[in-house]
């Protein structure tokens, strides 16, 4: 019960931050990278402070023992610089500046009424089930991906 | 340079806010923050232990985005862009950020706050084709 609640707390504050920072707006993110048009810097601004609490709150949950309601921490151990890295985050980008959305503002959007974010959100649902479908095809039998 | 007007505290604060709501995620449960993860984890039609700790961070996402559209306080994108495009370019953040591990939160916040050396590649990388797209289609496309 309490992890379903410090989720649900996490993804109000998250959705709270997108919102107050304005990066729920497309029209904001996709300005931070026009850099020959009228630069909008508040990216960079979202970025520096969500960064510092991080960095910092992280250090402060790794000394202790392990999280309040999880046997253990998970942190990714995947350290290859692999060509699923590069692809993957080619793509994206490519995705994320026809629009303005990346995933998290999407959601935001789409559940906010904005209806050119629910199309965003039924491509970007079938781009992960294509992923999904291939990650299966590649496993060895009998094996289960999560 | 021509400057947009911006807010630089609301920035800030909103950024610390995210940041915060990572940390939370990180002390109670001992999981990333990743939203692409946290999605695409829920698409695979099984439950499993991590199905709730997700479906409680999408509905806490969606509350106050449910506010936010009720008060008219929602920007979508601001052409309208067409179902093409739309479609197609959702399909390649759900691809693309699934076949990388990681979106602006996984990758970007919750990865480069530990010095994730994957992370820092991802990052660069989608921020580079980012940059580059926005610049072929407002400067060079029918210009």
């Amino acid at each position: 019960m309490k992890r379903l609640l410090s989720a649900f707390a996490a993804g109000l504050v998250f959705g709270s931050g997108l919102l107050l920072s304005g990066m729920a707006d497309p029209a904001r993110v996709l300005g931070f990278f026009d850099l020959f048009g009228v630069w909008d810097p508040t990216l960079a601004l979202v970025m520096a402070g969500g960064l510092t609490v991080t960095a910092l709150g992280y250090r402060w949950c790794l000394r202790r023992a392990g999280p309040l309601c999880a046997v253990q921490y998970q942190i990714p151990a995947n350290q290859s610089l692999d060509g699923r890295l590069f692809m993957g985050s080619a793509l994206f980008g490519l995705g994320w500046g026809l629009v303005g959305y990346c995933p998290g503002p999407a959601i935001l959007s789409a559940g906010g009424g904005v209806s050119q974010a629910w199309w965003f959100c039924l491509g970007m649902v079938a781009g992960m089930l294509v992923w999904r479908a291939l990650e299966y095809a590649q496993l060895p039998q009998g094996r289960v991906a999560h | 340079m021509v400057l947009a007007e911006f807010s630089p505290f609301t920035a800030l604060a909103g950024g610390m806010l995210i940041g915060a709501a990572a940390v939370l995620l990180m002390l109670v449960n001992g999981r990333i923050m990743g939203i692409a993860g946290i999605v695409g984890g829920l698409l695979g039609g099984g439950r499993d232990a991590d199905t709730g700790w997700r479906l409680a961070f999408v509905a806490g996402l969606l509350l106050p985005a449910m506010i936010a559209g009720v008060s008219g306080g929602l920007n979508g994108p601001a052409v309208d862009l067409g179902l093409p495009v739309l479609l197609g370019a959702g399909f390649l953040v759900g691809l693309g950020t699934r076949m990388a591990n990681g979106c602006t939160s996984g990758h970007g916040i919750c990865g480069l706050s530990r010095l994730s050396k994957r992370s820092l590649a991802a990052v660069a990388t989608f921020m580079a084709v980012c940059g580059v797209t926005v610049y072929v289609s407002r400067h060079l496309w029918g210009a």
